[in-house]
């Protein structure tokens, strides 16, 4: 059972993952970012619940739809802005973007604009710690288009035939930019996938934060102890559209909309502490405001940092001529 | 001083054995020396690899490092990604280079760019082995060459050994190097012995080999197409002209300064290749000469290449498309015939 302290520290979070994702929709719409936003919003459940329940050396993959994983599992903010704004600070020097990062210090493996492309990465590193014997768990994230992809299918087979500590976590928010998963995907629920490659899929509310944390934490545990590979569904959706210039309007209703907002993970769980009397609104307006002021600062500095040099240095595509940036 | 090695025996204590068990020599070798190594691949653990390279690793080192993979050539190099990223020294086995298309997304997308996209923070250490060479027999899925396309794309490096010797030293080089190295292997070659140094025996990637010396006319060449070279230098000095012969071992980074200072002695080039033309490694070298040295030539850069079509299974269909020795003798004395 989790402690109220770990609660309200997986809330938080789930506030920072929002209040991020607004900041970046905000300088998006200023121009003041390049490329294109993919809000996070409405899914934080999932990262925050699967990342809290993670050690500091377990790793993990992420996709396009990536800045809630990254911070969930302890991205610095100030390097992951200054990389959406293509800023010399950022952690790919201005080169990657937010959706091509990568960080082992804080158990990173990478992220891309392939969808699905990742799957196999996580596998991978889970396959070298399972050779060496060491310890780590690596998560997959993914989303439900990523499911139809093919290295996603081999890189899960690889997974249940070696029993790798691999977990999956499918963030299946019902539509692959505009396609619906059911003009995609011919049975109910994609979890259901994962038993043709020899380990369990679950099908889970994916705004459910204590629940994808226990979820994830049994995951773990299997991984760990050499029993392999879990899949997670979780159910979930993005409040907003695909990208930054996707209303989200035209393939889905409004209603639709507005009833999963009324499940909004954040709501759910401040609501849930304070009929138990562990949180004031007070106290839940204080921590939100702290937050929207520290994504506030960050963006300002970030704002205020260098642009890369306009130069290039064709020795930068290879390892062991150059040091990283800080 | 040209960084390329003058063609000489190996020094030191030597051994006499083929191309194939060279590159065997070399798993073994960092297999043994460095844990983090480990062989994946299709039928590389019980069979020991459809060209046999990987004999015996199984034995040796045991299930764990030497894995016999499903079929899931993409799969199989995004696996070897991940790994890399996490810490350990992946060599893949793809038996034949026209597979390698399967992979691109994760080869050329990702493992080639992930250094540079991740602002240096994240190398993937890994070897791509390949065979590549067209034959009769093998046709269109199963004996290109497609060498030449990969060269197009940044952040991979490339390598290409001819003799025993390169093939150890270049397969050392690539698994120790902090970078995705690509290796193709030549299926005219594996069967061919040559004398390989014992021991710790490295050469550098991105350097060629001058293999034979000549002051009238430097043939460019890699692989394959090397002995094919050579036997033509043979023939064309009972006519008159003196060949040299680069042999690149590396495609990338490539060694221009070895071809540059040769052509730029012999003032006329040929380039040969066992791949297509268009797009190819012959059109990139050949541009590269006259950029650099066109007041120089005597004549025009030339190219010896396939004919731009697949593979195609009939003897006499390969050995029309293909570089012969005679192509390449009759091209060389419309360039060099009259000094």
């Amino acid at each position: 059972m989790l402690d109220t302290a770990k609660r309200k520290e997986m809330l938080r979070m789930m506030i920072k993952l929002r209040a991020f994702e607004e900041k970046l929709e905000e300088l998006y719409q200023k121009k003041a970012m390049f490329g294109s936003t993919h809000s996070y919003r409405g899914q934080e459940a999932i990262a925050v619940g699967v990342c809290s329940a993670l050690e500091a050396t377990d790793l993990m993959a992420s996709y396009h739809r990536g800045t809630g994983h990254l911070i969930a599992k302890g991205a610095d903010l100030y390097r992951l802005m200054c990389e959406c704004l293509g800023r010399l600070d950022g952690y790919s020097k201005g080169r990657g973007g937010k959706m091509h990062m990568g960080d082992l210090s804080f158990g990173f493996v990478g992220n891309t604009g392939t969808v699905g492309a990742t799957v196999p990465f996580a596998t991978g590193a889970a396959l070298a710690a399972e050779i060496r014997g060491s310890k780590e768990v690596v998560v997959s994230f993914l989303g439900d288009g990523a499911m139809n992809q093919g290295v996603v299918h081999e890189a899960m087979n690889f997974a249940g035939i070696w029993k790798l500590p691999v977990i999956y976590v499918c963030e299946n928010n019902l539509y692959a930019m505009t396609v619906s998963v059911e003009k995609s995907i011919a049975i109910k629920h994609v979890a259901e996938r994962a038993k043709g490659y020899g380990f369990e899929g679950k099908v889970i509310d994916g705004n459910d934060v204590e629940l994808i944390y226990e979820e994830t934490r049994k995951a773990v545990e299997k991984g760990r102890s050499g029993k392999g590979a879990t899949f997670l569904e979780c159910l979930t959706y993005r409040w907003d559209g695909h990208f930054g210039g996707d209303p989200g309007t035209g393939y889905r209703t409004k209603e639709e909309l507005e009833e999963w907002k009324q499940r909004c993970p954040i709501k759910r769980l401040k609501e849930k502490l304070i009929a138990e009397g562990n949180l004031t609104l007070e106290e839940f307006e204080r921590m939100t405001a702290a937050v929207y002021a520290e994504i506030d600062e960050v963006a300002k500095k970030a704002q205020a940092s260098p642009m890369p040099p306009k130069e290039f240095d064709l020795e930068s595509v290879f390892a062991g001529s150059e040091v990283a940036h800080g | 001083m040209a960084k390329a090695e003058k063609l000489q025996a190996p020094q030191g204590e030597v051994k006499e054995m083929r191309l194939q068990e060279a590159l065997r020599e070399a798993l073994r070798y960092e297999m043994a020396r460095d844990e983090r190594v480990f062989v994946v691949g299709e039928d590389v653990a019980l069979f020991g690899g459809a060209y046999g390279v990987t004999r015996g690793l199984l034995q040796e080192f045991g299930e764990s490092r030497v894995r016999d993979t499903p079929i899931s050539e993409a799969g199989m190099v995004g696996l070897a990604i991940g790994a890399a990223i996490n810490g350990m020294r992946p060599i893949v086995e793809i038996q034949f280079c026209d597979l390698l298309p399967l992979c691109m997304d994760q080869l050329v997308t990702h493992a080639a760019r992930y250094h540079y996209m991740t602002g240096g923070r994240i190398s993937v250490p890994m070897v791509i082995r390949s065979k590549f060479g067209t034959r009769p027999g093998g046709g269109p899925s199963h004996s290109g060459c497609n060498h030449g396309a990969f060269v197009h794309f940044p952040g991979l490096k490339i390598i290409i050994p001819t003799t025993p010797a390169d093939g150890k030293g270049l397969l050392l080089s690539a698994i120790r190097d902090p970078n995705p190295v690509l290796c193709f292997e030549s299926h005219h070659l594996y069967g061919i012995k040559g004398p390989v140094p014992e021991g710790d025996y490295t050469v550098p990637i991105g350097v060629a080999a001058v293999r034979r010396e000549g002051r009238d006319l430097t043939i460019v060449t890699c692989g394959g197409m090397v002995l094919k070279a050579d036997e033509a230098a043979v023939e064309l000095k009972t006519k008159g002209i003196d060949v040299e012969i680069i042999d690149l071992r590396s495609l990338a980074p490539l060694d221009k300064e070895t071809i540059l200072k040769s052509v730029a002695k012999t003032k006329r080039a040929m380039v040969v290749d066992e791949g297509p033309m268009v797009g190819g490694v012959t059109s990139e070298i050949a541009a590269l000469i006259q950029e650099n040295l066109f007041s120089d030539l005597k004549g025009p850069v030339i190219r010896v290449g396939a004919q731009h079509l697949p593979p195609p299974h009939s003897p006499p269909l390969v050995e029309a498309i293909i570089p012969s020795v005679d192509r390449i003798v009759q091209t060389a004395l419309k360039l060099a015939g009259g000094k």
